[in-house]
């Protein structure tokens, strides 16, 4: 999966669980201030995304910083290629 | 003790007629039924009945996904009825999110259907991964007062009793000793249920659900009638706004009727089965709580879901009570049963009917049952001027409830 790949899923995954509008979801989108979620729906973030990419990330001190839709997609690419070095 | 009188001025419903109070009285009126066949039903097993009342016309994404996502189908349509209710109360912004506006408002189980399908996905293989963090939020038991205040901001108390049946009717009755008791100004009162199979096959499984009428739907239940074969179950959700008369005068609100009396008594000879002995005591605490004789009433909202043995203690009692010259009809034929949401939509048609000055007749009783005479049927619509009503319900449990309401008349200061 590439890069924009990865992005183009994790904006049609959270899209979904949040009703959020594709248009809107610009990398520098702030979570909290321009998509409106909030502390419950971060953590339903990390399980649509867990289920999304079949990774484990809920433990990650990371996500705790991360504030934009721009963070997760960095995030989630990193992640994604730490998995794949490992293989 | 009693410091206040206790005003209705709100009414909210959705009913298996659709979205609204007006719908619902439309409906109600024009003799019509809201029960359906139901075909997806056919492929369970060991279901008997597959009809019931079903709510058709709500978009829950008129709920904003905050507050939507902490909500079941029985959630949405209590938060639709309130805002019913509140709009035509006309209560300010100020008002409803003030301390003085509590709400009361129960279910006869929370969300089935949510836990059927957590249930359904954990079983795959033990996992919690996946579960989101609102589940919780849709199956807790005070879910759909809790869902109500948040969306609507109510400071004020947040009540849920539940007691499967008579839950509209003790929530009522709850909202009325409050503000009669001085402890809240105005309380958002009602019940409500979303449909689930569950509900069919409590009934069925008990030979109290009606297996007949799968292919004439619009024929059951019948209440009172020699050919009733059971309950319907049906969906919806009514509230009423309960407020002291005091505060409904001072705001200019339009009183809708009065509640004079309220009594919820257990019955505990048969957790299934209606005593009437249990029924006439539960009626007679409700007439000495308004201080009036039975002679007084003009009419009586029953129970009556059609079940054999229901609806024979019910008039065995209302016959012991009453005798033979107080109207009595049963709404479950036009509805069915809409479980915690019955109370209080049928005390919403009572107070229609008040106001019309007309009887709504018990839907689909053709050939009263012998053990159901001796009392006043109302078998066709009727002119007749209504003062005071008394509503009855009856719960699995035991729980049986019975709320008096007044139309209100010109006092002698002239106000109303």
């Amino acid at each position: 999966m590439t890069d924009p790949e990865i992005v183009e899923k994790i904006n049609a995954s959270l899209s979904e669980e949040f009703e959020l509008e594709l248009t809107s979801m610009v990398p520098e989108a702030s979570l909290f201030d321009d998509l409106e979620l909030d502390s419950l729906d971060l953590v339903d973030m990390v399980i649509v995304l867990e289920q999304a990419f079949g990774f484990k990330i809920r433990e990650e001190e990371e996500i705790r910083s991360i504030r934009t839709l721009g963070d997760i997609h960095a995030f989630v690419i990193r992640k994604k290629h730490q998995i794949r070095q490992n293989l | 003790m009693q410091i206040n009188r206790v005003v209705i001025t709100g009414m909210g419903a959705i009913s298996p007629f659709g979205r609204g109070a007006n719908v619902l009285f439309a409906g109600l009126s024009g003799g019509k039924s809201g029960i359906r066949f139901l075909p997806e039903t056919t492929a369970i097993r060991g279901l008997r009945s597959h009809v019931a009342g079903r709510i058709i016309d709500c978009d829950p994404t008129e709920i904003p996904r905050k507050y939507r996502r902490s909500m079941s189908a029985g959630s949405i349509y209590a938060v639709m009825a309130t805002q019913e209710a509140l709009s035509q109360g006309n209560v300010s912004d100020e008002l409803r999110t003030g301390k003085d506006m509590g709400v009361a408002i129960g279910s006869t189980v929370g969300s089935i259907g949510t836990l059927e399908a957590f249930f359904r996905d954990y079983f795959s293989d033990f996992c919690l991964e996946r579960m989101r963090s609102t589940l919780f939020f849709k199956i807790m038991n005070h879910s759909h007062a809790a869902n109500v205040s948040q969306m609507l901001g109510i400071t004020g108390r947040t009540l849920a009793p539940a007691a499967a049946c008579s839950t509209g009717c003790q929530a009522v009755g709850i909202g009325y000793e409050m503000i009669a008791s001085g402890k809240q100004r105005l309380m958002l009162c009602g019940g409500t249920d979303e449909f689930h199979p569950l509900f069919i096959a409590t009934f069925d499984v008990m030979n109290a659900a009606s297996i007949h009428f799968n292919h004439t739907p619009e024929r059951t239940p019948r209440p009172f009638d020699r050919d009733r074969d059971g309950i319907v179950c049906s969906e919806g959700c009514g509230m009423l706004l309960l407020e002291s008369l005091e505060s409904a005068r001072s705001r200019g609100a339009v009183i809708l009727a009065e509640i004079v009396g309220f009594a919820t008594q257990s019955d505990p000879s048969n957790i299934a089965n209606p005593d009437a002995g249990s029924i006439v005591s539960c009626m007679r605490e409700c007439l000495e709580n308004a201080g009036l004789k039975p002679e007084a009433i003009d009419y009586i909202n029953a129970h009556a879901t059609a079940t054999i043995e229901g609806d024979a203690s019910e008039c065995e009692a209302i016959r012991i009570l009453f005798g033979d010259t107080v109207a009595v009809s049963s709404l479950k034929g036009h509805l069915g049963h809409t479980m915690a949401a019955s109370g209080a939509l049928e005390l919403m048609a009572c107070i229609f009917m008040m106001r019309q000055n007309r009887m709504i007749p018990t839907l689909n009783l053709d050939h009263v049952d012998a053990g159901c005479e001796g009392i006043f049927h109302v078998r066709r619509a009727a002119e007749k001027s209504i003062r005071l009503v008394l509503k009855n319900s009856f719960a699995l449990g035991g729980v049986n409830s019975s709320i008096l309401l007044r139309r209100l008349i010109h006092d002698r200061s002239g106000n109303r």
